[in-house]
């Protein structure tokens, strides 16, 4: 494999970390990485790399596996190429070089015509919430339902469903634009969410929102990840990352510059337990 | 990934979607709707217009002809003769005679005082040829007379080709000018009432391409988001010729039908009638306005 050098050395760092979470799983391992996909990876980069036009490289021979209902972190400066991932992800780029796998499934073997039926089992969730001015609350959410075909009857049930378990009940026929930043992106991951994807891709889903905010949303997330989802967030809020003692892959000018789990917490800490450490280790550090 | 493929299609819920798009976006869909309403009644004055300039310069065209005299002393059989040539030469439509007795006859009539002081008929026989094609007109003119070298014309018994070669000519151009000057105007006009509504079709698409990025990104397919904007497109489409029909018809009821009945230019018998003007700009604007935003969409789609 022509990415073996890249392979080897983002790799082997999380197989070092003495975390108490098995990281590296066998397939994971260099010597292994030939082989088709981790049986457990939900989303496998392999060397992958891609310029955009202006010279500007995007990634640069990045790789690296996600497992099932991991919850995991992206974290870099602007520019290094965490939205890249994302892009890659939902199949708005294409790579020039190396392999995107999702759920085994190459990326690149999707046929364009077959991408909205992909991106269906992707939840996505973005900085600027990327609603639907024009909609209630309530439609926002039923929309991700009647792209894909959902019955009327469905769409009631599971939409209120939704709405509860990210707090909105009481804004159902609210625009977006009479609700906080906050409220608009917890409407964002409820239709991410409705469709139950096996996979959520959140791209700075803090970035506009106070810390406070910020804190309910992750938690949101992670009560999302527990029902067996995996996450993966990309922020620069290091100061966030920190508390939430997650696995982090760091991205720097397009290369994965880091990839550990990031300390010792309890896997099957409840999301209360979350929310409690999450305010209470360090003195308002994202205020910084 | 288990691909659901459920792509039935379901025209209530696209119905409702694109209602509620022109509910939600009003200004946008009241200038696509105006530009259509514009063109088309633009258009739907144009037509008859353009008709009826073609019609009469056609008209004017189809005036155009030959006139062979023949000597005096030419008798039936010569005519006889020489109608035959007539009629084998290429180009010719038809060959109408008009005898010494009936030209005198015609002349009488027209000018009764100069014809009573003349005793005897002075006028010769004379046969008008009409050309297939206006254009043609001097090419028979030539193939009669004969050229100038050999200096023998079609038939001996012939005295004289009617010589209105600059006349013909001019009138050759003119009409040419006034026919092709229409169609001109005919195709700007198509062209540019297609750019007006597919621009404004794209203007109110641009409006809302966050939209379509949006629903792009939870999976909906390329046509799941066109066909909301197809009906839309559609609807504007017939809503602005029904607009454009009805002013068009109060327009012909007050202002062109009292005229029409002592002014014959406009009654030309060569216009498209009522029916058939309505039916072209109704089927017009839905289709422009429909493969507008179905084609105009494109763009946006690509994310």
């Amino acid at each position: 494999m022509a990415p073996q050098n890249p392979n080897s050395r983002t790799r082997r760092k999380p197989a070092r970390s003495s975390a108490a979470r098995t990281l590296a799983r066998p397939a994971q391992m260099p010597t292994r990485t030939a082989s088709p996909a981790s049986p457990n990876a939900v989303i496998e980069f392999r060397g992958v790399s891609l310029r955009y036009d202006n010279g500007h490289a995007g990634l640069d021979q990045a790789s690296f596996a996600i497992d099932r209902s991991d919850f995991v972190f992206m974290i870099g400066s602007t520019g290094s190429g965490k939205s890249t991932v994302m892009r890659l992800l939902i199949k708005e780029l294409e790579p020039h070089e190396g392999t995107i796998r999702v759920a085994g499934r190459d990326l690149s073997s999707i046929p364009r015509r077959q991408v909205p039926f992909y991106r269906r089992n992707l939840g996505v969730v973005f900085q600027d919430f990327k609603l639907l001015p024009n909609r209630t609350v309530y439609d926002n959410v039923a929309y991700a339902l009647q792209v894909t075909g959902h019955s009327r009857r469905e769409i009631r049930e599971k939409v209120p469903d939704i709405l509860r378990l990210t707090g909105l009940s009481t804004k159902l026929h609210n625009y977006p634009d009479q609700l906080s930043g906050g409220e608009q992106q917890r409407v964002s991951i409820a239709r991410a969410f409705v469709n139950h994807p096996p996979l959520l891709l959140a791209d700075e889903p803090t970035g506009n929102l106070d810390p406070e905010t910020s804190i309910d949303i992750m938690r949101l997330l992670y009560r999302i990840n527990r029902t067996g989802t995996t996450v993966l967030v990309a922020t620069h809020d290091h100061a966030m990352v920190d508390k939430m003692r997650r696995r982090v892959l760091e991205i720097s000018r397009g290369r994965v510059v880091r990839d550990e789990a990031a300390g010792l917490y309890q896997r099957d800490e409840s999301t209360r337990e979350f929310a409690t450490r999450m305010r209470a280790t360090g003195e308002r550090p994202e205020g910084v | 990934m288990r691909p659901k493929l459920n792509s039935t299609f379901n025209f209530g819920f696209f119905l409702r979607e694109s209602l509620r798009a022109m509910r939600r976006n009003a200004a946008p869909s009241f200038a696509a709707l105006a530009a259509v309403t514009v063109t088309l009644i633009v258009v739907g004055v144009f037509i008859p217009i353009v008709q009826a300039t073609r019609s009469a310069a056609n008209g004017v065209r189809g005036r155009v002809l030959v006139d062979v005299y023949m000597k005096d002393r030419a008798n039936a059989r010569a005519d006889a003769r020489v109608l035959g040539e007539l009629k084998a030469l290429p180009n010719v439509k038809k060959v109408v005679f008009e005898s010494k007795a009936q030209a005198l006859a015609q002349q009488r009539r027209q000018d009764p005082a100069a014809f009573a002081l003349i005793s005897g008929n002075p006028l010769p026989d004379t046969f008008h040829v009409y050309p297939n094609n206006p254009n043609n007109v001097l090419g028979i003119r030539a193939a009669i007379i004969g050229s100038a070298k050999r200096g023998a014309s079609l038939d001996r018994e012939i005295a004289k080709v009617s010589n209105q070669t600059q006349n013909t000519q001019k009138l050759l151009t003119v009409t040419r000018f006034v026919t092709i000057t229409a169609a001109l105007l005919a195709a700007l006009l198509t062209v540019a009432s297609v750019l007006l509504i597919g621009n404004t079709i794209r203007l109110s698409l641009y409006a809302r391409r966050r939209e379509i990025e949006v629903m792009k990104l939870v999976g909906a397919t390329d046509w799941f988001i066109r066909w909301p904007f197809v009906i839309e497109g559609t609807i504007v489409g017939a809503v602005g010729a029904i607009l454009a029909i009805v002013a068009l018809g109060v327009a012909k009821a007050v202002l062109l039908d009292p005229l029409a009945n002592n002014w014959t230019l406009i009654a030309a018998p060569h216009t498209i009638n009522f029916v058939a003007l309505v039916l072209v700009l109704v089927l017009a604007g839905i289709v422009v306005s429909a493969l507008g935003s179905g084609l105009s969409l494109r763009r946006f789609l690509r994310v």
